[in-house]
C-alpha cells in the first residue's frame, strides 16, 4: 500500500459543532412516583442522582423507589384495571394510546434532548429512531385495542391484569412503548420500572399521560434500582412480569416470577452474528457493519457483535471497515453530527474495559479509532478486534459496548454454524446478494430476527425477541400481544 | 477525520488495459452489487448532517467554485451567454471575495463567445457534445461534434453516452465511443454524461461508472438535466464510491460532477458532505467534483449574504441570469 | 389341554428409536387401578435423561429439516398405528385408568383423532402462526413459527393416553424433538404410544418416552441446560420447584392447568419460537 494522498488546497469539510439545546428539556431538579395518575413523594423520601454520562454531572433527582412505593402503584394499577381499564370497550382505550401517540409526536424535540442528556445517544438517534418509534409503538397498538379476538389468541381474549414491566437504560423511552404500549391495548395495567441510570424519560412519558388524560392508576411509575425492580417481581398482586435487560438478572427474575406462578415475558442479552459472504453490496455492508456494532454505543441487546466474514473477502472487508470506523465522530450527544456518544455508566465502561483487556491479552489483533475522546464523562472508542476465534471472551460474551469481534468462515454452513454457536439467540445479519443462499442461510439461523442487507431495523410491526437464553416472548407485531392477554 | 477518509493508492498502481468486450464484461460483472434500501438509506443519514456557522461560510465559496454554470437552451443568445461568463467570472459584482465558478457549460456553438468573454479569468469553458443531450447521431457526426468544441477552444467536454447500447449490453461499443471521444478532446478534459436516470438501476450506475472511468474519462457526470430524473443523493453516493475503489486500485484520480435539479445552497451542501464523506477531502475541489446547475448560484450566493448581513435578503439582489 | 399361558411384556424406555433398559437397571412396579401388580417398568435415572436429550436434540435437526408436508404424514402415520392397535391401547387405559371398556375405547378413540387433528396443523402453522409484517421502510419483513428445539414433556398423572398425546404431539407437530416423561402411576399407554413411533418413519429420538419419578426425572429434565422448553402438565405439586429450577437456563415452561379450548393453537404455540425475517427491497 502506498501513502496517503495529501488533501486538496480547499482542504477539509469541516463540521462546527452544531448542538441542539440542553434547555428544551425543560427538566425539573427532582422527581417523585408517578402513582395513580400524580407525581407523589417516595415513601422514604430516599433519591438517586441521574447524571449525564457525556459530562459525569448530575440532571435530575428522582425517587429510589421502595416496597412501599411499589406496594402504592400496584395497589393503584389494580383499582385502575378493576374499576376502569379492563371494563372499557376496545375502541375506548385505543383512543388513549392514539393520543399519547400524538403527544409523544407534540414533544418530540423535547423527549430527545432528555433521552440524549440521560443516556449519552447521540442525538441523531434520539431524535430520529428511539423517539419517532416510540410514538410508532402506540400508534401501532392503539390499533388493536379494538381487534383482540382477531389476534389469534382464541374468540375471546382477555387482560392478565396488573403487569410489572422492568426497562433497561439502553433506549429508555423507547422500551417504555414497547411494553406499555401492547401491555395497555390489551386491557391490562401496569407498574414501569425504568432504569436507574436513566429515568428521566419516562418521567416526561408520565406528564405526557397526564397531559392525554390518561385515567389514573392505569399506568404508574416507580424510579428506583435493582431492589425496587426485585420488589416489583416479588409483590402478590402483579400477574405478570415483563423484562428487558440482562440474561444474568433474567434467570433470578425469571425464577421468582415462576415460583411465584406469575407469568412472564424475557427479552435478555446477545451476541448477534453478521454474516458476510463474498457476493455482498459491499458499501452497504460496511455500513450496515458499522450501524451493526457502533449504534447507539454497540448498547444494543441485538448488536451485530460478531462479524463473521467469508475468509476470501476478509482483509478487504476489514481495510474498508476500519477506514470507514476511523471517520466516525464521537463526542458530544448533543452535537447533531455525533455518531458515537457517550457509554452509559462508569460501570458499563469498566465492564467494557476489562472485556476489551482480555480481548488483547487473549491474542486478538485490537484496531481502535483515532478518534478523540472528551476528558469528561464515560467514553469508549469503536474498537475492532481481528483474528478472533470463537473460543475467546470477546467472541462469546456480551460486551454491551462498541467493540466487534471479526472472524471468518468459508462455507455457508460453517457460517451457519458459528454464528449459532452461543447461548444466545437474538438477532442477526445475512449479508450477500444472492436470495437463495441468504434464505437458506436465514432458516438455520436460531435467532429471533435476522435481519437480511440490514441491520439493526425495528418496526412497531415487526415481532422482536429471541430464541435460547436470550429469552422469551415478543415484542412488535401482532406477536407481540400475546405477552399480554389470556384465552 | 477528514484525511483519514482520503484513499490509499496501490503501489505500483495499475490500470488494467482494455483488450477485449468480454474482458470489459467480466470486470464489470466483478464489481459489487449495490443494495438500493441501503444506499439510500445511508444518503438519507449524510443528508442529516449539519453544517454551521464558519464551516458554512466556508462551504458555500466551495460550491461556488465548483458550479459549471449552465445554459442549455435552445432559446440560448450570445448575449444570454455573454452576461453569463461576466457572473461566472464575477458572481458577486459588489464583493470581490466571492470566488469564480468553475466552469461555464454551453453548447458548441456558443463555446466562441464564451472564450472570448471568458479570456484572462480562470473560468474554463466547457461544451456539451456528441449530440447532446439523447446522443443519437451516429459516431461520426458525435466525433465532429467534438472536433468543433474542442476547436472553437472548449477546456472541457461533456460528452452523453449511449445509453441503448448500455442498457442492450454492447458494452464494447460504449467503451470505444468513449475512447474514440476522448482522443477528439486532445487536451480537453472529458467529462462522460451517463444519464443515470436512464440507466435506472444503482447497479447499472456503478457498472457505468467503472466503463466510463477504464475508457478514459477525467469527469463521470450524473445527468443531462434534460430527462425526469436528474442528479440525487444516493447516486452521487454510488458514483463517489466508484472514483474512490476506482483511485485505490488505478492510482487514477476521477472526478465526479452531478447536475440537474440542484437548486439550493442547502442541496449542494448535502451533496459536499456526501463527496466528503465518501470520497474523500481530496475530491473536495473543483477538480474533481462540480455541480452542474444555473439557479444553484443565486441560492448561494442569497445564503452568503446572509451570512454577512444576518437578516434573509431578497432574491432580487442578483440577477436572475 | 390347559390354557396358554400369556407372554409377558417388560416395558422399556423409549429411547433414540429403540427399547432400552434403565441405565440404572432399577425398575419400579406398576399396579393397576384395583391396586395389583401390573409389570415392573423401567425406571428412568438422570442418565437416562441425559441420553435422551442428546437424541433429542441430534433428532431435532433431522426432524425439523424435513417439509412441513412430510412431517404431517409422519405424525399421521402414527395415528395408523394406534388405530391397528387401538384395542391393546384401550385395554391399557381401561386397565390403568380404570374405566369401563366402552368409555376406555372412547378415550383412545378421541386420542387417535387428536392425533390426527395434529398431522393437519404440520403443514399449517407457518400460515397461522406467521404472516408478512408491513414495517414503514423499503422492506420485505415475515416471521415463521420455528421449533424450541428439545422440548421436556411431563405428563399428565390422571389421563395416561388422551393427555400424552396432546402433550407430546403439540411440540412434535411444531417441529421440536420430545422428551416425555409418561404417567408415573399409569406409563404403559405413553410407551406403547412411544413403541409406535418407532414403527411410523419418525426419525429415532424425536419422541422418547421415559417412565419414572416425577421428582427425580423431572428435576432432572427441568435443569437440563440443554432442553430448550418444558410442559409442567403432569407436576402437581412439584410444577413450581421444578419451574424454578427450568429458570436456570431460561427454559420456556408451560405451567400446569392452562386450559384451552379443544381447537385452540395455545398448546401448539407453548414451544415454538416467532422467527422473523427482514430483507431489503430495491430495484
Amino acid at each position: 500500500m502506498g501513502e496517503e494522498l495529501a488533501t486538496s488546497h480547499l482542504g477539509a469539510l469541516a463540521y462546527d459543532p452544531a448542538p441542539e439545546s440542553a434547555a428544551i428539556a425543560r427538566l425539573h431538579e427532582s422527581y417523585g412516583i408517578f402513582v395513580d395518575g400524580a407525581f407523589t413523594d417516595p415513601a422514604q423520601h430516599a433519591q438517586l442522582l441521574t447524571l449525564n454520562p457525556a459530562t459525569g454531572s448530575g440532571l435530575a433527582h428522582v425517587a429510589m423507589g421502595s416496597a412501599s412505593d411499589v406496594d402504592l402503584a400496584v395497589a393503584s394499577a389494580r383499582r385502575a384495571f378493576d374499576t376502569t381499564w379492563s371494563r372499557m370497550r376496545g375502541a375506548e382505550r385505543a383512543k388513549y394510546l392514539f393520543r399519547i401517540a400524538r403527544l409523544i409526536q407534540e414533544r418530540a424535540r423535547e423527549l430527545a434532548v432528555v433521552e440524549t442528556l440521560d443516556n449519552g445517544k447521540p442525538i441523531r438517534e434520539s431524535r430520529d429512531i428511539d423517539v419517532p418509534l416510540a410514538a410508532a409503538h402506540f400508534f401501532y397498538y392503539a390499533g388493536w385495542a379494538d381487534k383482540l379476538e382477531h389476534a389469534g389468541f382464541g374468540a375471546h381474549p382477555r387482560p392478565l391484569g396488573v403487569a410489572g414491566q422492568i426497562i433497561p437504560w439502553n433506549f429508555p423511552l423507547l422500551m417504555a412503548a414497547w411494553k406499555l404500549a401492547p401491555a395497555l391495548a390489551a386491557g391490562n395495567t401496569c407498574v414501569l420500572k425504568p432504569a436507574e441510570t436513566t429515568p428521566l424519560s419516562a418521567l416526561v412519558l408520565a406528564e405526557i399521560l397526564q397531559q392525554a388524560e390518561l385515567p389514573p392508576g392505569v399506568v404508574n411509575i416507580v424510579t428506583g434500582d435493582g431492589t425496587t425492580g426485585a420488589a416489583l417481581v416479588e409483590h402478590a398482586g402483579v400477574d405478570k412480569i415483563a423484562f428487558t435487560g440482562s440474561t444474568e438478572v433474567g434467570r433470578v427474575i425469571q425464577r421468582r416470577a415462576n415460583a411465584a406462578g406469575k407469568r412472564v415475558s424475557l427479552e435478555l442479552g446477545g451476541k448477534g452474528a453478521n454474516i458476510v459472504f463474498e457476493d455482498a453490496p459491499i458499501d452497504e455492508m460496511i455500513e450496515g457493519i458499522v450501524d451493526g456494532i457502533f449504534f447507539n454505543q454497540g448498547h444494543v441487546c441485538c448488536a451485530g457483535s460478531r462479524l463473521l466474514v467469508q475468509e476470501n473477502v476478509a482483509d478487504e472487508v476489514l481495510r474498508r471497515l476500519l477506514r470507514r470506523v476511523d471517520q466516525l465522530r464521537v463526542g458530544d450527544p448533543l452535537d447533531k453530527n455525533t455518531d458515537v456518544g457517550a457509554i452509559n455508566s462508569a460501570e458499563q465502561l469498566a465492564k467494557i474495559t476489562e472485556l476489551v483487556e482480555t480481548g488483547e491479552a487473549e491474542g486478538a489483533t485490537r484496531h481502535t479509532s483515532s478518534c478523540a475522546l472528551p476528558s469528561e464523562g464515560f467514553w469508549f472508542a469503536p474498537t475492532v478486534f481481528s483474528q478472533v476465534s470463537s473460543t475467546q471472551r470477546i467472541a462469546r460474551e456480551e460486551i454491551f459496548g462498541p467493540v466487534l469481534s471479526v472472524l471468518t468462515f468459508r462455507t455457508p454452513d460453517e457460517a451457519v454454524a458459528k454464528a449459532n454457536d452461543t447461548t444466545y439467540g437474538l438477532a442477526c445479519g445475512v449479508w450477500s446478494e444472492k436470495g437463495s443462499r441468504t434464505l437458506w442461510v436465514a432458516e438455520r439461523l436460531r435467532a429471533g430476527v435476522v435481519w437480511a442487507n440490514t441491520y439493526n431495523r425495528f418496526d412497531p410491526a415487526s415481532p422482536f425477541g429471541g430464541v435460547k437464553e436470550s429469552g422469551f416472548g415478543r415484542e412488535g407485531g401482532r406477536h407481540g400481544l400475546e405477552a399480554y392477554l389470556d384465552e | 477525520m477528514d484525511a483519514r477518509a482520503g484513499v490509499r493508492l496501490l503501489d505500483p498502481p495499475r490500470a488494467p488495459v482494455i483488450a477485449s468486450e468480454a474482458q470489459l464484461r467480466a470486470l464489470l460483472a466483478s464489481l459489487s452489487g449495490v443494495d438500493a434500501a441501503g444506499a439510500e438509506a445511508r444518503a438519507a443519514k449524510l443528508a442529516t448532517r449539519s453544517i454551521k456557522t464558519s464551516s458554512k461560510r466556508a462551504a458555500l465559496d466551495m460550491i461556488i467554485s465548483m458550479i459549471d454554470l449552465t445554459t442549455l437552451e435552445g432559446a440560448d443568445t450570445p448575449e444570454r451567454v455573454a452576461s453569463l461568463c461576466d457572473k461566472a467570472r464575477r458572481p458577486d459584482a459588489r464583493d470581490a471575495s466571492v470566488p469564480s465558478v468553475a466552469a461555464v457549460c454551453v453548447y458548441a456553438d456558443l463555446v466562441g463567445t464564451a472564450r472570448a468573454r471568458l479570456a484572462g479569468s480562470t473560468v474554463a469553458v466547457a461544451a456539451v457534445a456528441t449530440a447532446f443531450p439523447s446522443g443519437r447521431a451516429s459516431r461520426r457526426v458525435k466525433l465532429l461534434d467534438v472536433e468543433d468544441a474542442v476547436a472553437a477552444g472548449a477546456d472541457e467536454i461533456d460528452m452523453v453516452i449511449d445509453r441503448g447500447a448500455f442498457l442492450s449490453g454492447r458494452l464494447g461499443e460504449v467503451f470505444e465511443e468513449i475512447v474514440a471521444v476522448k482522443e477528439a478532446c486532445q487536451h480537453a478534459h472529458l467529462k462522460v454524461i451517463l444519464e443515470t436516470g436512464e440507466l435506472v438501476t444503482y447497479d447499472n450506475v456503478r457498472r457505468a461508472s467503472w466503463l466510463a472511468m477504464l475508457a478514459g474519462a477525467d469527469f463521470i457526470k450524473t445527468s443531462t438535466g434534460k430527462v425526469g430524473v436528474s442528479a440525487t443523493l444516493p447516486v452521487a453516493l454510488v458514483l463517489l464510491e466508484a472514483v474512490r475503489d476506482f483511485a485505490e486500485s488505478t492510482g487514477r484520480l476521477v472526478g465526479v460532477k452531478v447536475a440537474g435539479g440542484i437548486r439550493s445552497a442547502k442541496d449542494a451542501m448535502r451533496y459536499l458532505v456526501v463527496v466528503n464523506e465518501t470520497a474523500g477531502s481530496l475530491w473536495l475541489s473543483p477538480t474533481l467534483f462540480r455541480f452542474g446547475a444555473s439557479s444553484l448560484l443565486n441560492d448561494v450566493l442569497m445564503q452568503r449574504l446572509r451570512q454577512v448581513r444576518g437578516a434573509y435578503v431578497r432574491p432580487q439582489e442578483f440577477s436572475a441570469d | 389341554m390347559s390354557e396358554r399361558v400369556g407372554v409377558a411384556k417388560t416395558y422399556k424406555l423409549v429411547l433414540n428409536g429403540a427399547f432400552v433398559r434403565s441405565e440404572s437397571g432399577r425398575v419400579y412396579e406398576v399396579l393397576d387401578h384395583a391396586g395389583r401388580f401390573w409389570a415392573n417398568v423401567a425406571e428412568a435415572s438422570r442418565k437416562d435423561v441425559r441420553d435422551a436429550v442428546v437424541a433429542a436434540r441430534a433428532a431435532q435437526a433431522r426432524w425439523w429439516s424435513l417439509s412441513a408436508y412430510n412431517r404431517a404424514q409422519v405424525i399421521f402415520r402414527l395415528a395408523e398405528m394406534a388405530e391397528a392397535r387401538r384395542d391393546e391401547l384401550a385395554e391399557h387405559v381401561q386397565r390403568a385408568e380404570g374405566r369401563d371398556a366402552p368409555a376406555a375405547r372412547e378415550c383412545v378413540a378421541r386420542g387417535i383423532d387428536r392425533i390426527v387433528w395434529y398431522a393437519g396443523w404440520a403443514d399449517k402453522l407457518a400460515q397461522v402462526l406467521g404472516g408478512a409484517n408491513a414495517v414503514a421502510g423499503p422492506f420485505f419483513n415475515f416471521s415463521l413459527p420455528t421449533p424450541s428445539g428439545v422440548v421436556a414433556v411431563i405428563c399428565a398423572q390422571d389421563s395416561s393416553f388422551e393427555a400424552f398425546v396432546d402433550a407430546a404431539l403439540a411440540p412434535l407437530c411444531a417441529g421440536n424433538a420430545v422428551v416425555a416423561l409418561a404417567s408415573e402411576a399409569r406409563p404403559t399407554p405413553g410407551l406403547l404410544l412411544g413403541e409406535m413411533s418407532v414403527t411410523s418413519d419418525l426419525p429415532g429420538g424425536v419422541l422418547n418416552v421415559l417412565s419414572g419419578r416425577v421428582g427425580s426425572v423431572g428435576a432432572s429434565l427441568a435443569s437440563h441446560e440443554d432442553v430448550d422448553g418444558i410442559d409442567l402438565d403432569g407436576a402437581g405439586d412439584r410444577a413450581g420447584e421444578l419451574s424454578v429450577l427450568a429458570a436456570g437456563s431460561i427454559k420456556r415452561v408451560r405451567q400446569p392447568g392452562t386450559d384451552f379450548a379443544a381447537n385452540s393453537t395455545a398448546r401448539l404455540r407453548s414451544f415454538v419460537e416467532t422467527a422473523t425475517v427482514w430483507h431489503t427491497v430495491g430495484r
